[in-house]
């Protein structure tokens, strides 16, 4: 039973921290030197103030379904209710970061805007926010995806033959301490387009901990279990795939997520050092602009993204490891 | 043992020898002179001490070990691989932690390619070991005895012909064990087929066996083997099966107890 207080309480403070900080945005006057220009963004006319405000609501009503939505079991509503205090202060912060980086500006400007500044790179140029991000989206998705089968490939390959793996740790154990951006150069002169470039260096980086991991989970298959397999008349084929690469899934899954923040790493520095597009490109790019609400916008959009990866890793890790003890909470 | 020329034996077991080099190089001589000639649908037990060749001899006949030399004849066919028509319990672990109950029992079915013709005997099965209502459980769910009895399930969904069995139960408290022992029964009344038992347990061989098989370590060998001819199901308490308890145990005695060193100078 969720008691009718707790709801009270749940709500209120998931959302009256947002509402409080678009209050005061709206009644707040700017004192500071800031010019609010409107513009014109897919049918809307908004100003730098107008959009935050959006915003807010918006994560208001976010919260608001999201609570809905949990008011199902009692232990969704616990772990909403739990996230409460935390939206709230989120509310007052931004409510504080609005006071001092726009309204009175006594943050240091240009290098530290109010959300309502940062709000306007993507009113001021949506479009190419989005073509950045969808650049980087690109990368990341070809690098990543190549990475994972061809660490999984060679772990497989590794870890079932033992003169596969003497004569390729050695190889894997040098590369793999090496970050794979020092390759720029040779990955530059090497590859046919920029893009094929930051690829490569993506694959390198995700192959070395998902190869490494893959071999040692298929190694550490315990002999009883290939035993069962053969006098239930499995074959080499289902020794290796039945066998051997689902007993490793625990490890290819660790493997996976440690490539993961391998790949974000690679993908955002690959991209500053010489890429004609993608979310680090356009930090390099509004740095040399002074335009840092710009490069805020960017990583605001990165810690989304990334955030939004990990998160869709994570859940396919825990569905394809449903069979582990202690995994499910 | 009375061995009756026109018995239909189906393995004979012949010469066995196996040597292990242990970790200092000498030679450990886990088998040495077996013969052992078993007749179809038999129940066998096979009890000894520890290090005797009790799982080395019941590896050699599923296929999974090769002998030094001698040899297994199984239905005129020596015995080199591991065949589904031989199923193997081992003690625990075998199971696939991450298939149900229902995968692990119709894993043979698969790797056979027959699971589309078989499909409906793995509901038969899972309810023959009485586990229905744990079809979906993943095996860390389910204790450890209704993990031996899936693992004797996925053998038996492949229709072996001898079923082999190291000290299944070697790892369950008592009454899960009087549960298997009768599941065991069961089946062996219900499809015939043929058994192997390794076990520590007297009262466990006495209650299910045809015929107990007595090995002795250092070398392995058998060193005699018992007929049990009582009605089933038998009574744990009754005055054969003590009877047969005493006979085995002075044959332990004797079989366990240390010659005394000779010195000869
Ligand atoms: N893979 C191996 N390498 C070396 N020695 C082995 C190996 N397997 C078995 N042995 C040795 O062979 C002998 C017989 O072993 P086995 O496992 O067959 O005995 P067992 O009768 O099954 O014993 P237990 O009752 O303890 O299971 C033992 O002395 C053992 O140390
Ligand atoms: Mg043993």
């Amino acid at each position: 039973m969720i008691k009718k207080r707790s709801v009270a309480y749940g709500f209120l403070l998931s959302i009256s921290g947002f509402l409080i900080a678009a209050l005061v945005n709206k009644v707040v006057p700017i004192t500071a030197d800031v010019e609010v220009v409107d513009y014109k963004v897919g049918g809307l006319t908004l100003d730098i103030n107008s959009a935050y405000r959006l915003v807010l609501y918006s994560l208001s009503a976010l919260f608001m379904l999201l609570g809905l939505i949990s008011l199902r079991t009692n232990d969704s509503w616990k772990k909403f209710v739990k996230g409460a205090p935390l939206r709230f202060a989120s509310g007052i912060g931004l409510l504080l970061w609005d006071l001092l980086g726009t309204k009175w500006q006594v943050l240091t400007q240009p290098f530290f805007p109010g959300p309502a500044g940062i709000i306007k790179a993507f009113l001021v140029e949506p479009d190419f926010i989005l073509e950045n991000t969808l650049y980087s989206l690109r990368l990341y998705a070809s690098g990543f995806t190549l990475g994972v089968v061809f660490g999984v490939g060679t772990g497989i390959i590794i870890g079932w033959f033992p003169k596969a793996y003497y004569w390729v740790t050695p190889v894997l154990n040098v590369t793999g301490v090496i970050p794979a951006v020092a390759w720029m150069p040779f990955a530059l002169t090497l590859m046919a387009t920029p893009f094929d470039a930051a690829v490569f260096l993506i694959v390198m980086c995700v192959w070395f901990p998902v190869t490494s991991l893959t071999a040692q989970g298929i190694k550490s298959t315990p002999k009883v279990q290939f035993e069962a397999a053969r006098t239930l008349g499995s074959n080499t084929f289902d020794l290796v795939f039945k066998v051997a690469v689902p007993h490793a899934m625990p490890q290819i899954f660790t493997g996976i997520s440690t490539a993961n923040a391998f790949a974000f790493t690679t993908l955002v520095m690959a991209e500053m050092m010489g890429q004609p597009g993608g979310l680090g490109y356009y930090i390099n790019l509004s740095k040399v602009w002074s335009a840092y609400y710009k490069v805020f916008a960017a990583i605001i959009v990165m810690a989304v993204l990334f955030s939004f990866i990990t998160a869709i890793l994570g859940r396919i890790e825990k569905y394809a490891l449903r069979w582990q003890k202690g995994l499910v909470r | 043992m009375a061995e009756d020329k026109n018995e239909d034996y189906i393995l004979t077991i012949d010469n066995l020898r196996r040597v292990y080099k242990d970790d200092d190089g000498a030679d450990v001589e886990a088998l040495e002179d077996v013969n052992l000639k078993v007749r179809r649908g038999e129940f066998i037990s096979i009890i000894g001490a520890s290090g005797c060749g009790k799982t080395t001899l019941l590896r050699t006949i599923a296929g999974l070990d090769k002998p030094d030399s001698g040899s297994i004849v199984m239905d005129d066919h020596e015995i080199k691989k591991p065949d589904p028509e031989r199923g193997y319990v081992f003690q625990q672990g075998g199971l696939f932690n991450w298939l149900t109950v229902k995968q692990n029992i119709a894993y043979g079915l698969k790797t056979r390619k027959v699971y589309k013709s078989k499909k409906q005997d793995v509901p038969k099965y899972i309810e023959l070991v009485g586990l229905k209502g744990f079809e979906d459980s993943y095996p860390y769910q389910i204790s450890g005895g209704m993990a031996q009895r899936v693992a004797i399930a996925r053998t038996l969904i492949n229709d072996p012909r001898i079923l082999l069995l190291d000290e299944p139960m070697g790892a369950l408290d008592s009454f899960t064990r009087a549960d298997i022992q009768d599941k065991l029964r069961e089946i062996h009344k219900l499809n015939g087929i043929t058994m192997i038992l390794v076990t520590h347990d007297i009262d466990e061989a006495i209650y299910l066996s045809d015929r107990i098989v007595i090995m002795t370590p250092r070398p392995g060998k058998i060193s005699n083997i018992f007929e049990v001819k009582m009605e089933h199901p038998r009574q744990r308490g009754g005055v054969d099966f003590l009877e047969m308890r005493r006979k085995l145990l002075k044959e332990f005695d004797l079989a366990t107890a240390q010659p005394e060193p000779e010195y000869n100078i």
